[in-house]
Order: structure tokens, then sequence, then C-alpha cells
């Protein structure tokens, strides 16, 4: 099962290469990390989608929880949570492809950032099907390049993210 | 005051009342040696660096305190690696300081460069990148608590030379308040509560008690809970000394190298206490089986212990000691109704035992020690079989006088332990039981002991083999012996004498008992080479599969 890990960290340098470590050293397998700063200077958040059990993701909320830079470790379940990621597609166009892509890019409300001769930039938010959708249907066309960031992640509601270990 | 990024290192040493420090110059740390020399702290020069971090660990065990050691760039860094894990992975309190090569110059593979930062993620409590003279203070004090507080472990400085030479105004020792570091100590009350109440309602309760007593200096709770509800006490290898083990509740060692009764008795229990304990592999014969017929109380410091092995009924977080003090306000006396018996009666059916024949067995010299000590002389040991041996069959009374590699097993670890506990308690009788391979590993240290004028007694149990792996040749691939006997081995006795170290060689059963007593008369150092059986088995080979319950004898 995929499990989506928010992390609250001190904006320290080597911060990312201790978690990344952890989770290798423990063989917790990574699908996707995103980070980036937060309202606070001092703060990031890490947005972390792991596969695993109950047990896998228990024990790297804990071993997360123990290194000292962590603030907070949320474990987000996708009813309680707005997910979202980026994807830019280079797709290969010709004069007779472009209209079909335009159109599939507007069906997806995806939106055309970049245009040349013989190729366009796509770019798409949504969660990872949506993503995975639009790249099967690009394929026919060619896609020579694509990127995602990787999942971001909030939780619904007026409930936020904060440190429980300060009291 | 206008100081050094070195000279406030030192001030905060001082601070903390560090006053010894075990380590290796070389160029980049350099600038802390210079502001060392004109301080009150003694630095204890060792042979290598990894010995740095064992004599500081040594010396952290048996005082109490946070040891700290220190060490050039690059290779100066990496010799220093295996001690630290080993620190880690028993949780030894201990801060360390690498040099490393000057700001400008990082990450162009300068001379000495080592990413030692990088190789110290997952073998340290929290490493520290200086960067600027003024984080000094800080990254020092909370260095210090992070070591030393929540379950301890090693802090690792990496100290660039450019900004240790840089000026600061130094303003005293800053308030430490790191938010997102703060461990729990208190145990929930709702947790005590039940704690309390699946004692009452045990017929078969034991207790399994690790490192974590010794590090939490709960003995005394433990003892006083033990006592008050009979129940009978196992340990762990780290546990060693949490528990007198000539008490009549003492059951022993766990696990695949302890007392058949101890695993007898967690087999067969109904309450099973897990005490500051990894309940790992060693110690847990059998984790999916683990308290199958039993609930679990799992009582550690670390959170991310708790489950992480074993599934636990009643999990409660916080410092040993306050919580088994909260346990023993609210636990009412309880009475044994069978199940000591049962015990007392599995104790001298399968009790240990070893046969006497044939050359001198290292069970015996282990024994007779035991006989010539008292209750304060501390024991280090190396990694084998004289390490379960000594495990076995030495009467360890007292906490923190018990030192070994538990978590990595580190072979080399003993010597220098030896020295770093030495130092810390110098009133004390010291001990180091070796065998003849892991000696080898780090016996320059010899050169230490003599220089800082130690008198550590040196017992090496030597049977010319890498005896533990001899073992599991012949229980795990049909005695097909291969690159377990030794040869080449140095005459250990004029190999002391080449130190000015007075040393016997003994094969005689006869002569143990006399000798062990010279030595431990001796007011300087002795080493004392004992030729012992090299087919001694610390699991018998009768034994059916490897299962503690099968053999007669451990
Ligand atoms: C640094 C290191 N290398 C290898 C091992 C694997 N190992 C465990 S016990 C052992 C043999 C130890 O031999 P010795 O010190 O002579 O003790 P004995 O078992 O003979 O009592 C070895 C090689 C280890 N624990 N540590």
């Amino acid at each position: 099962m995929k499990y989506v890990v928010s992390v609250l960290v001190q904006n320290q340098p080597g911060v990312l290469a201790r978690i990344a470590g952890l989770f290798s050293r423990r063989g917790f397998n990574i699908e996707s990390l995103a980070v980036g700063m937060t309202d606070k200077s001092e703060v990031s958040r890490m947005t972390i989608a792991v596969d695993g059990d109950d047990h896998i993701i228990e024990q790297v909320t804990k071993q997360l929880n123990k290194l000292v830079d962590v603030i907070k470790v949320n474990v987000l379940t996708a009813n309680e949570s707005v997910q979202r990621e980026l994807a830019l597609f280079k797709v290969h166009v010709t004069a007779s492809t472009r209209p079909e892509v335009m159109q599939m890019v507007d069906i997806f409300r995806a939106k055309i950032v970049d245009v040349t001769r013989n190729a366009l930039v796509v770019e798409l938010t949504g969660d990872d099907n949506k993503i995975k959708a639009m790249e099967d249907l690009l394929r026919q066309f060619g896609i020579k390049e694509m990127v995602r960031t990787g999942l971001i992640a909030i939780e619904r509601g007026s409930k936020i993210m904060k440190s429980n270990k300060e009291e | 005051m206008r100081i050094t990024g070195a000279e406030a290192v030192v001030q905060i040493f001082q601070h903390y009342g560090v006053d010894l420090i075990f380590g290796y110059p070389g160029g980049a740390i350099l600038p802390l040696y210079d502001a060392l020399r004109d301080s009150t702290i003694k630095h204890v020069l060792v042979r290598q660096e990894q010995n740095a971090a064992h004599a500081a660990s040594g010396y952290a065990r048996v005082t109490g305190r946070t040891g700290v050691c220190i060490a050039t760039s690059g290779p100066g860094a990496t010799n220093l690696i295996t001690g630290i894990a080993t620190a880690y992975m028993d949780s030894i309190p201990m801060v360390v300081i690498t040099g490393q090569v000057p700001l400008s110059a990082i990450g162009r593979d300068f001379f000495q460069e080592v990413d030692i930062i990088g190789a110290t993620f997952g073998l340290t409590k929290h490493n520290y990148w200086v960067k600027k003279a003024t984080d000094i203070p800080r990254i020092l004090a909370e260095a210090f608590h992070i070591a030393s507080t929540g379950r301890p472990g090693p802090v690792l400085i990496d100290l660039p030379k450019d900004v240790a030479c840089e000026t600061i105004e130094y303003a005293g020792l800053p308030e430490v308040e790191i938010k997102s570091y703060q461990p729990t100590y208190q145990g929930h009350p709702k947790q005590v509560k039940r704690i309390v109440q699946a004692v009452k309602e045990s017929a078969r309760p034991v207790i399994c008690a690790g490192g974590g007593v010794i590090s939490s200096d709960a003995a005394e709770e433990l003892r006083a809970l033990a006592e008050r509800c009979q129940i009978p006490v196992a340990t762990t290898l780290m546990g060693i000394g949490a528990f007198p083990k000539d008490h009549p509740l003492s059951i022993g060692m766990l696990g695949f190298h302890g007392t058949v009764y101890s695993n007898l008795a967690v087999d067969n229990a109904d309450l099973i206490f897990i005490l500051g304990a990894r309940a790992g592999d060693r110690a847990v014969r059998q984790i999916e089986e683990f308290g199958r017929k039993a609930r679990v109380v799992h009582i550690d410091v670390d959170p991310a212990e708790i489950g992480k092995n074993v599934n636990v009924t009643v999990p409660i977080v916080g410092d040993l000691k306050t919580v088994l003090q909260d346990i023993l306000k609210n636990v009412a006396p309880r009475e044994d109704t069978g199940w000591l018996a049962t015990i007392a009666a599995w104790k001298k059916e399968k009790a240990r035992a070893y046969s006497q024949d044939g050359p001198l067995k290292p069970q015996y010299v282990l024994e007779q020690l035991s006989a010539v000590t008292t209750p304060d002389t501390i024991i280090a040991t190396d990694v084998g079989q004289h390490q379960m041996w000594t495990g076995a069959y030495y009467c360890t009374k007292k906490p923190r006088t018990f030192l070994t590699s538990g978590g990595m097993g580190t072979m080399g670890y003993g010597l220098p332990a030896a020295i770093g506990a030495q130092l810390g308690k110098p009133e004390t009788a010291v001990v180091l039981v070796t065998g003849d391979g892991s000696f080898q590993m780090n016996m320059p240290e010899l050169a230490t002991l003599v220089q800082e004028q130690l008198p550590v007694k040196i017992i090496v149990l030597n049977n010319n083999a890498l005896g533990m792996v001899r073992e599991l040749q012949m229980h795990f691939h049909d005695s097909r012996y291969y690159q377990v006997h030794m040869r080449g081995n140095p005459d250990f006795v004029k190999l002391a004498d080449a130190y000015g170290i007075p040393a016997q060689r003994v094969s005689e059963k006869t002569a143990v008992r006399k000798i062990l007593q010279t030595m431990m008369g001796t007011p300087g150092p002795m080493l004392i080479e004992f030729i012992v059986d090299v087919e001694e088995n610390v699991v018998p080979p009768t034994r059916k599969s490897l299962h503690p319950f099968e053999g007669e004898i451990v």
C-alpha cells in the first residue's frame, strides 16, 4: 500500500541526505520525495510517498521522529488530504497531430507552456492516476521527455501541522 | 571575551566538566590541540583512532558521563568510524570531534578530505558540520545535551580548520533549546496503571533487563520491583550487571548464548517485562513467537524500539528509572504461587556445566576469576567465545562493571575500553578478558596502557583460534574448518615483556587460582596467557538444534 508522509524539518544543512539515508538504510522504499520551504524560513516540509505495510509505516514514522532535525511527522490518508503532483511532458508533434494534442490538453485541463515547430511542452497538475492517464494518451504521439515533481499533500480542513515535540 | 573557535570548544568542554579526552592528532585538528595544550584537560594519546572512541566508551560506561574523543580529518576520521558505530549500537553517550579541511577547500578532494558527516549519518545520534565559528558554542552545547539525554549515543562534530582558527566573541555557555528534540521521561500514568494491574493478574512473570537499566541508573529500582513482586530476572548481554547474578531471583542471560532456564522462563511466562532492551535477534530466540502466550510490557526511552522486534501489549515510553519509580509507588507486593519453584527446578536440572577433562577449560578460568575479584572489579571483554563465557561464568554483581561490545560485536573493543575504564575509575581494579584473535586487533594499545601507567590486568584466553567462528563452522558448516586456526601468533608473554608488562603463561588447571590471585595483587599491569582447549564450545555440538532449550549446557 502507498502511504504519504509529511515531514516538517529544521532547515539545516544535510537534512535531506539524512532523511533519504534513513529510508535506504532501513530498507524503506521511497516512491517520490518533494521538498520545499514553508511559511517559516527555518522550516522545510517534505512529502514522501512510501510503499509498505502498517508495520513499515510505523517504523518510518518512529525513525523519522528520532532525527534531531525532524519537528513533526504526519501520515496522510488519501481521503483526508489533498494530494497533487505537477508533471511536464515534452511531446513530439507535427502539423497534423498538433490539434489533437491540444484537444487532449484541454480535456485534462492541462496547459501548453512552450511551443516549437515539432514539440509542445505540456504542464499538468493532478494526482498519480491523472498523470498516468495523460502519459498513456500522449505516448502515441511520442513523449520526448517527461518530469514529475513528486507528490505534495496537505490535510483537508482547518487542522494544521505543528510540532508536538515542544510543549 | 575574544577567543578562537578552537578555544571556544575547550571552554564548552570545561563547562561540561570534561577532564579527559582520547585522541590522535593530525593537520586539520591542530588548532584544537593547540587550544587544549593550554587547558587543564588531560589528553590521552592512543595508538589508533578507533581506540580513542572505544576508550571514550569505556570511560563513559564506568563513569556514566559523556566520553569525548577527537581525531584529524581523512584517515583519522575514517579510523574512528568503527568505534563510533560500536558506541552507537550500545547507546553510549559520546561527543566526537573530527578536524576537517578548510571550508574554502571543501568539495575539491583536498588532501585528507573525507565526507565524515555523510559517512556517519546512520552511525551517530546526530552530527554537525560547523560552518561558522560563532555557531561553535551552540553546537557544542547541543552535542553534549543530545549525547547524554534520551537514549544516549554518539554525536559527531566536523570542524573545518579555518573555522577553528576564526576569532569570535565568546559570551559563555549558551542555553540549549532544541525544539525538535524533546525526549519523553515521564511514563504515561494510564500505562503505569495497566502494568500494575498486569502484575497483579500474573502467575508467571519474568523480567528481561537490558542495557537501558544501566544507562538510566535504574538497577536499584529493578531490584526493588523484582523483590517486591517476586519476579525472576534475566538480562541481555548489555544488561549484565543490571541485576546481581548471585541474587536468588537471577536467571542469568537470555537468548541464544544464554541459560536454558532463562529461555524456558520467558517461553512459559504469562507476563514479560522488557526493560530498556531492543529485544534483538540475539536475545529473543524466535521473534514471532516471543510472548505469544504472554502479555508483554516494554519500557524504553526510545519509542522506536517499542514494537520494532516483538509485539507489545503495554508499551510505555519514558526514562526507565522514572517509570519504575512510578510503578513502585503503585504496585502491591505479590506472592509467588509456585512459579519460582518451577524455575528453581529448571535451574537445577538445566544448570550450566562443562567437562573438566582434557586441556584447561576457559570456563574454569572465569569461575576462578570470579572468586578472586570483588563486586566493584570492572571486567572488559572482547568478542568471541571468551565473551560469552565471561557473560556466563563470571559473576557480575553491579551495574557499570561489565563492558562489552554487544550490538556490534567489535573485536578489539576490549583493551581500549579497559584503558578508558581504568582512567575513569583509577581506584578500581580493571580486568580485560580477551581472545588471541580479538587481542591482536588492537594490541598496539598496550603502549597507551604503559604510557598512562595503568594497572589494567589482561587475561588472554588463547585457543590459537577464532573460536567463535570455528564453533559456527562446526554447527552450520559440518565442521568444515577454514581460516579459523591462527598461525603466526606471537609469544604473548614476550610481547608483554617488550612493553615492560609482567606476564606469565599458564596451561595447568592447578596453577590457575594462584596466578589469578597474584595478578590481582600486583600493583601495576599484568598479562596472563592461559592456553585453553580449542575444542571447547559455547553451544554444545550434541544439541539437536540451536534452540537453547534442547541443549543441556550453555
Ligand atoms: C572486527 C570483527 N571482525 C570479525 C568478527 C567476527 N568474529 C566474531 S567472534 C570471532 C573470533 C574471535 O576470536 P578470539 O578473539 O580469539 O576469541 P574466541 O572466540 O577464540 O574466544 C570473529 C572473527 C567480529 N566480531 N569483529
